[in-house]
């Protein structure tokens, strides 16, 4: 059997990584990547291929030997034209799929997360630096089990009450208003959401609800309501503390400095 | 027309230019001004330019000190003399970069006085005794660092000791005014600092403006919760008034881990230029032994650049936890809001100089018999680099980069699964197995036309695999464990382990294999001057690199204080009190970056051409001896 080319081999490699990509990792795997995404790994595989090719003078040689056979081999004519007429189709197919009108809006251009204040209010009233304020009953989970349990308790009540229809009966933000909002609810359940934030973050976030969301990073589009005008300072804090309970994920706490 | 007439009327065209162009600056009201606008430009963007440009060549003139004398000394102790003069190439390039160094700063000074007057009021109302200072450190450096190059063949000999003496006093002022200059620019992100470190003064004071502010405390009560650790705001939280004392504003909360960054950023970067000098050279050579010559720099220039490369990731973790410490607000926008995005781009390029630093040595081992052997773990290492690199810089989050369809598939702005590698968890096990293989690679090269003698050859390097398999088998198990444990366990000793495990190794190992090769034969010598042209372009895309990485991280640093002159203390409220956009960052760091190039390419040239001129003006004299010797 004929062993195949350098350049052949990496061309099964490319094409391959991009299925490999495309349809398994985003189809049987997991849920499809974003065509960004693909184009990033893509240019590190090109990277790759072309520092293995490189390396060495006489490896580099080899991979080239075959585009250079192509392009003045008389054997290879076939070969050629088919490339010569590949090549503009390619370009065609490629500069219209870039052009082309499509019912396909583009994705939400707002930030990952919004910058907090340097304070934490509450209708207005200042309750410290969103440094420093904690969750005035979090000692409980030390300090008196059974307090502590009654808090979470009355954050799930107020959780289910008013939450739920949102971010989900398994706070994985997938409830049933879910499909209809964008951007879609916090998922509580990913461990990069409750364990990179402080207290007060959630604390800030959850009474001042997309309206209350920082003119920088705009647009925001949150349908999330401005709940310290339903909700009292305390059922707040429980509910924070219901979502840590529930989740497993501890939010974020600051160690000593230094 | 003549040409020199030509060039006078365009010169003469450009000068007008330029003066009508500043004019209006000077209409300005220049009295009691708070701001005033640098002409066209903006005087934020002039401000950025001359710093960046002043921190650039600085870090190539601190940086590059520091290993000439290292080498210096390794040349002295086993009197081998190419490195000697290795050393003082470097330190050739050092006084060709010094003045313009300082003739930046100086601009960089004038700017800043002529467009912020009252930001500099502030500033040097509070480090007034520190400017002082820095002018003696400058002094100190200055005449250091010519005693040290001027004497440099003087003090050959019985004198060497003195020499490096000089060598090792030049780095300990570069130093000190790179730390007298961070205190400034550190201050103003964070001017705080931690009751255990605080002056008396202000500790009294501080609870004295609580006592004030809340009439129900004590003075005991007031104590409550405070601890070493409680960071301490400098300036009186009503008044703004500075009450600290100026060791207070130095020592302050970011300081020493910019410090430490910087230091050991210096160090990669001096190494990083000096390699592309040696590039650059080793294209042009004519002779052979130019070439070996050159050669042997940019091994040596990537070789420092790598020493340094390798710690800054955790250097840089470093200092991010201590911002994120510092205020929680201004660690969000750096990892998770407004900057967030800039570290994907770091992320990139950080992989370009790990894949570029890789491909410089195994470039490198194709100039050494007998290093063949190694080429089969080639392909392995390449798909692990590329692996880790491609979760380096997987965001967290798609949204911006992805359309409704996409975001609507996977069901929110974070994917299921690759979402977790946006998470730092992943990210930090993946630049620790960057390293552990960049280390396997130059081990490669090291062992490269080396046969060991030593009979536990075979049970050292089933230990050192052993060794490697386990580190790495560690540094996944903790990374999977990250995602599991609390924020704080994560940071505080989950990440050091793993850092920890990735030194522990390189230590260890490096032990081990100078032992096992101690008496190795050597089946092929190093062919220095048969590398390939393209390993030398690697290098010089490496430094452009570097620069930069530096020139984004330095937006990062100085735009996390957002619209702030002083963080929580003095307020931006100049035109360009805006935060400006990722796309303008990199156009400006661009821009920059080709300045700096263009500036140093002139130094160098300067310095070619002075060579030239000195090789010309000796060859007739040789001739004339030839002559001499005929008769």
């Amino acid at each position: 059997m004929k062993r195949l080319s350098l350049f052949t081999i990496c061309l099964i490699i490319l094409v391959g990584s991009w299925v490999f990509l495309r349809f398994v990792v985003g189809g049987v795997i997991s849920v499809p990547i974003p065509s960004s995404v693909i184009g990033m790994y893509m240019g590190l595989i090109i990277i790759a291929i072309l520092v293995h090719i490189s390396v060495e003078d006489s490896r580099f040689r080899e991979f080239l030997r075959p585009v250079h056979e192509t392009l003045i081999d008389d054997k290879r004519r076939i070969r050629r034209r088919v490339i010569a007429v590949l090549i503009p189709i390619f370009l065609l197919g490629y500069t219209y799929s870039i052009i082309a009108q499509r019912a396909n809006p583009p994705g939400s251009p707002r930030d990952a997360h919004p910058s907090p204040p340097l304070e934490l209010t509450y209708k207005d009233a200042v309750i410290g630096t969103m440094q420093d304020v904690v969750n005035p009953f979090r000692h409980y989970e030390k300090d008196d089990p059974e307090a502590f349990k009654a808090h979470v308790e009355n954050g799930r009540r107020v959780y289910h009450q008013n939450c739920f229809p949102c971010h989900g009966d398994h706070l994985d933000g997938q409830g049933h208003f879910a499909p209809y909002l964008q951007p879609l609810p916090a998922n509580f359940q990913d461990p990069g959401i409750i364990p990179n934030f402080q207290e007060s973050f959630f604390f800030w976030r959850i009474a001042k609800g997309g309206p209350g969301l920082p003119a920088a990073g705009t647009p925001w589009d949150s349908a999330m309501p401005i709940w310290e005008d339903y909700l009292t300072k305390d059922e707040i804090w429980d509910v924070i503390l219901f979502l840590s309970d529930y989740t497993g994920y501890q939010p974020r706490t600051f160690g000593e400095a230094h | 027309m003549s040409k020199k007439r030509l060039y006078l009327i365009l010169g003469f065209v450009l000068v007008a230019y330029v003066v009508l162009a500043v004019a209006p600056a000077f209409a300005q009201d220049t009295t009691e001004a708070e701001y005033r606008l640098f002409p066209k430009i903006g005087s934020r963007n002039a401000a950025w330019i001359a710093a960046q440009l002043h921190l650039l060549f600085g870090s190539f003139i601190l940086g590059v000190p520091m290993f000439a004398v290292i080498i210096e000394f390794i040349g002295w102790k086993t009197k081998d003399m190419r490195y000697d003069r290795m050393a003082q190439e470097f330190i050739k390039l050092c006084m060709g970069a010094f003045s313009t160094t300082a003739l930046l700063g100086g601009v960089l000074v004038f700017i800043l006085i002529w467009c912020y007057p009252k930001v500099m009021t502030k500033l040097s109302g509070i480090f007034g005794p520190t400017m002082i200072f820095y002018v003696f450190l400058f002094f100190g450096e200055t005449f250091t660092l010519y005693l040290y190059s001027y004497g440099w063949d003087k003090m050959q000999g019985r004198h060497k000791g003195w020499h490096l003496f000089l060598g090792v006093l030049l780095n300990v002022f570069g130093t000190a005014i790179m730390f007298v200059s961070n205190a400034w620019l550190s201050y103003q992100t964070s001017p705080a600092t931690q009751y255990g470190v605080l002056s008396e003064g202000r500790r009294k004071s501080w609870i004295e403006e609580k006592l004030a502010a809340d009439p129900a405390l004590t003075p005991e009560t007031a104590m409550e919760g405070v601890t070493s650790h409680t960071m301490v705001p400098l300036h009186n939280e009503t008044t703004g008034e500075f009450m600290g004392t100026v060791w207070d504003a130095v020592n302050n909360f970011t300081w020493m881990p910019v410090n430490i960054h910087r230091l050991v950023g210096n160090i990669a970067f001096g190494g990083s230029i000096v390699a592309a000098y040696a590039a650059f050279r080793f294209l042009v050579a004519k002779t052979k032994e130019d070439k070996a010559h050159y050669d042997w720099m940019g091994y040596t220039g990537n070789f420092i650049a790598l020493c340094g490369l390798i710690p800054l990731p955790f250097l840089g973790y470093w200092l991010g936890r201590e911002i994120y410490m510092f205020n929680n607000t201004m660690g969000i926008n750096m990892m998770g809001s407004l900057f967030s995005w800039l570290f994907i781009i770091q992320a990139v390029m950080i992989g370009v100089l790990f894949i570029g630093a890789n491909y410089y040595l195994w470039s490198g081992m194709g100039r050494i018999e007998g290093a063949e052997v190694y080429a089969r773990y080639r392909p392995y290492m390449i798909t692990v680099i590329v692996i880790c690199v491609a979760i380096w810089m997987t965001p967290r989050t798609l949204s911006k980069i992805s359309s409704a369809s996409e975001l609507s598939a996977m069901g929110g702005a974070n994917h299921p699964h690759l979402g977790l590698f946006g998470l730092m968890t992943a990210k930090n096990t993946a630049v620790n197995i960057v390293i552990l293989t960049t280390f396997l690679s130059f081990l490669f090269y090291r062992r490269s036309g080396k046969t060991p003698t030593a009979s536990w050859k075979k049970v050292g390097n089933v230990a050192i695999s052993s060794i490697f398999f386990l580190a790495t088998v560690s540094i996944v198990v903790i990374g999977i464990v990250g995602f599991t444990v609390p924020t704080d366990l994560r940071v505080n000793i989950l990440t050091p382990y793993q850092v920890l495990v990735a030194l522990a190794v390189m230590a260890i190992v490096t032990v081990v294999d100078i032992f096992m090769y101690r008496k190795a034969t050597t089946s092929g010598t190093i062919k220095w001057g048969e590398m390939t042209d393209r390993s030398q372009y690697v290098l010089i895309l490496v430094a452009i690199t570097f620069t930069s990485l530096m020139g984004l991280m330095g937006y990062a640093r100085s735009g996390l204080r957002e619209a702030w002159h002083i963080f929580g203390v003095m307020q931006d409220t100049s035109a360009d009190a805006f935060t400006p956009l990722l796309s303008e960052a990199v156009n400006m760091v661009a821009i920059i970056m080709v300045v700096f190039f263009a500036l140093v390419g002139f130094i160098f040239w300067l310095g070619l051409w002075g060579e030239k001129k000195k090789q010309a003006a000796a060859a007739p004299m040789e001739g004339e001896v030839a002559v001499e010797s005929d008769d």
